[in-house]
Formats: C-alpha cells, structure tokens, sequence
C-alpha cells in the first residue's frame, strides 16, 4: 500500500514534544503529519508509565501521563493533525535545498509524506521489540526467529515455540495454534500478565492435550544456517532439556533503540541529535529536532523542555513554509486572529 | 549512612554510600554504577535495573510485589533472587546490602 501525501511537516513521534510541536504550528497556520511506530499517540507516558502522576507540566500539580496526553490531543484538535499511527520511519530523502528544504519522508508500511520541514521528536528513539541474550540468536534472526507476526499462514504447519507472559505471547499462542502443528509456550512462572479469558483458553488447550506448556527459561538455540531444530531449556529445577522446535516467537515487551534515525545524515552525538538553542534545527537544514533525542548545552530530559523547543522551532519553519510571510508575535489571550484558529474567537 | 555493594556479573565490586528513603536504582544511577540502565526511570514500568540480590540479603530485602513479578517477566535470566533494584527502598537494615547485575539488561 503506497499513500501519497503533501503537508508542510512530518512530526517523527507523537510523544508529549510532537504533540504540543503541533499546536505550535498551528497556530503559525502551519499543518502537520505526525507518524509513530507505536499503536497510539502518547509515546513513552501512554506506553510505559500511562497511571503514574507526573508533578513537574507547570500549571499542574499533579497530572497522569496519560491524562497529560488526553489534554495535548484535545489541545491540538483545532489544527486536524492527521495521525499515521503503528508506523515506522525509514527513510528521510531531501528533495530541496538549504533555502527551499523539501523532503520525502517514507514509512514500513509505505506511507510517503512529502513536506517542507521535518520535525524529529523521537524521544528515546522507536519502541522495538526486545531481543533476548540467547548466545548465536542474532544468525536465526528473519528466519526461524521473529519479534512480530506478519503473516500466520507462514507458521503452517511449523513447531512454534512461543516465549513470554504478557498479551503478545498469549495471542499469538492462541492464533497461531489453528496453523501451526504444535505450539509450546515457555515462561518463566505459572502466573501470567495477559489477560485472564486469554489465559483460560491457553490452560483449557494444555489440558486437552493440543499444546504444551513449559515453565523454564530459554538458554540456547540448536539449529543449522539459521533454521532452529531445538532450543534448550533450563527449567525452574535447574534441569537442561532440549525442545524441538522450528520457530521461535519471543516477546519481552519493548525497548527504544534510536533505529532509522542513524540512516538519515543528521550528526549524531552519543546517539542523540545535536540542536542549535535558538532554532532546534540540525545539521540538515529544513529538519529540526526537539525533545528527548537532542542534545546542547544544559539540556534537560523534561517534558516542559520538549515544548519550549518545539515553540522555537516553529518560528523558523514558519520562515520555511512561508518565505514571503513576516510573522507576527502574538499571545493566545489577546490576538482575535490566533482565537479563531483555536475556535474560540 | 548505608552502603551498598554493587557486584557486575564479572566479579567486580563497588561500593557506595546510599541515602535512606532513595531506592537502590537512585544510588546505582546516582555513582555511576554500570550495569543499570533504569530506560523508565524508575516507574517500575520496564526491567533494566534488575539486580540478584545476595543469597544473605534476600529475606531482608523481600519479595517482589506483583506489579514487580509482572516487569521481571521483560528480564533475562530471572532468578529467585531477581528483584528490581528501583523497587527496592535504602533503610538503615540494608546497610551492608549486596547485589549482583546481570550480564545483559532487559
């Protein structure tokens, strides 16, 4: 699936810093795009910590991640900021110059978004699954070893081995099961973090004979030019066994690597975005940065950061999408023409 | 104030001084001790500051509460004696204490 798209900037991550970025824009008529490899807005306060209170948003004392992330969406609403949620990007090609930055931004799953200015606030970097230290795992990766799920029908009758305890291990034990000839799920205890029906079924297949389960943890991978043939299991006793096995799916949740980033020509320092203070643009003109993944002197890792940059950044696209435009600071309380884009005017 | 040994999965030791009321991950961050990663920042909402505690600390210490045994799912090598280290609060009895980090973090 290729979609085609025009706007004035690509937000890469819709995290506190990309959301609030969009209000920033908008309020300079600029539109935005914003794209995520997670499967909803948030980034790292909807995906790892969405009930803990954060105490430091000025004006709230106390707010939950998600809460916080409730606000920003409804704060940007006015400006229609189209999502492109569950995708990740790949590629970042410049098709202007230095005075007139044009970019092709594409997507995993084929989105192409063109636009003036591109806005990096990758935060940590993308969500990607985390890969267990099994020595020699690296050789079975793409062939016998998967993170996700693309097709099932590749599983047909295959000996999956599925590891892990939360809802991904579960689903997967429970779609997969139909296709593949025998599914054995491993983890390390009798208890689970996957929702409870999903559990159920899962005991209700062991009992009657249609899968296995295994308590132990996976310690090493048999197999040949990066097909498995069995994995050791060291279980709970201490015991070693081998299991035969084609596939192995495991799911330890999530981790943030900077990914794709890297690929682009930004400079890169300590696997973070340099940024000038006065514009958070990088060393590419026409792509800026802001948030968790830059760096300059006395930067802080807070969230209020992410905004004050974005607000920067917004000034010097402006002059990018609107070269011939001379622009005008106003404040939200008093400006008639700034309240009728929020819809309050 | 309480002090805390540090060990890596090779053998080396550290030892720091810990404030009471701090979490063992603080102190860890705090010194600079490698081998913790603490991605979350201690919302106890990943598995990178997994440590073992010593076979002579872990009734003292305690078990894991269930939000706690759900994150070390995320962990490799998790042991009986795993616990993660931001859920783990410094008090005047843990002086002495002594954890292990793991060869790799979650």
């Amino acid at each position: 699936m290729t979609e085609s798209i025009e706007t004035d900037v690509a937000i890469i991550g819709a995290g506190p810093a990309g959301l609030f970025a969009v209000f920033e824009l908008g309020l300079l008529d600029i539109k935005c795009h914003l794209i995520d490899i997670l499967g909803k807005p948030g980034g790292q306060c909807s995906e790892l910590y969405p009930e803990k209170p954060i105490y430091d948003i000025p004006g709230f004392p106390e707010v939950s991640a998600q809460g916080l992330v409730e606000n920003l969406i409804k704060q940007i609403q006015p400006f229609n900021p189209v999502f492109h949620m569950g995708e990740m990007v790949e590629r970042v090609e410049s098709l202007g110059d230095a005075e007139h930055p044009k970019f092709r931004v594409t997507t995993d799953a084929g989105t192409e978004v063109t636009a003036r200015c591109v806005l990096i606030a990758a935060g940590g970097g993308s969500f990607m699954p985390k890969k267990p230290p099994i020595p020699g795992i690296d050789a079975y990766e793409g062939r016998s070893v998967f993170y996700a799920v693309r097709k099932v029908e590749q599983f047909r009758g295959r000996r999956v081995t599925i590891v892990g305890g939360g809802d991904s291990a579960l689903d997967w034990v429970l779609n997969l099961h139909p296709v593949a000839e025998r599914i054995t799920l491993i983890h390390r205890r009798d208890a689970f973090r996957a929702a409870p029906h999903s559990v159920n079924a899962m005991r209700e297949l062991v009992a009657a004979g249609a899968m296995d389960f295994i308590l132990g943890q996976v310690s090493g991978l048999k197999g040949e030019g990066g097909q498995l043939s069995a994995l050791t299991l060291r279980k709970e006793s201490g015991e070693s066994v081998d299991i035969a096995c084609d596939d192995m799916l495991p799911f330890f949740g999530l981790t943030m690597k900077l990914g794709p980033i890297a690929d682009w020509g930004l400079n890169l320092h300590e696997n973070l975005i340099p940024a000038d203070t006065e514009k958070f643009e990088t060393s590419t003109p026409g792509i800026f940065a802001i948030g968790d993944i830059i760096t300059y002197p006395g930067k802080l890792k807070l969230i209020l950061s992410g905004f004050h940059e974005g607000a920067l950044a917004a000034q010097k696209i402006h002059r990018y999408v609107y070269p011939d435009k001379r622009l005008v600071f106003q404040y939200t309380t008093s400006s008639t023409s700034l309240q009728k884009k929020l819809g309050v005017g | 104030m309480t002090k805390i040994t540090f060990k890596d999965a090779a053998g080396a030791a550290r030892t720091v001084e810990a404030q009471d009321g701090s979490t063992v991950m603080e102190t860890a961050i705090r010194n600079a001790v490698p081998g913790i990663e603490a991605e979350c920042g201690g919302a106890c909402a990943c598995a990178t500051c997994h440590v073992y505690v010593d076979d002579a600390w872990t009734e003292i210490v305690g078990k894991p509460s269930q939000m706690e045994e759900d994150m070390l799912d995320f962990a490799f090598e998790v042991r009986p004696s795993s616990r993660l280290s931001c859920q783990i609060k410094v008090a005047p009895n843990l002086d002495g204490l002594v954890v292990t980090t793991p060869a790799k973090q979650g």
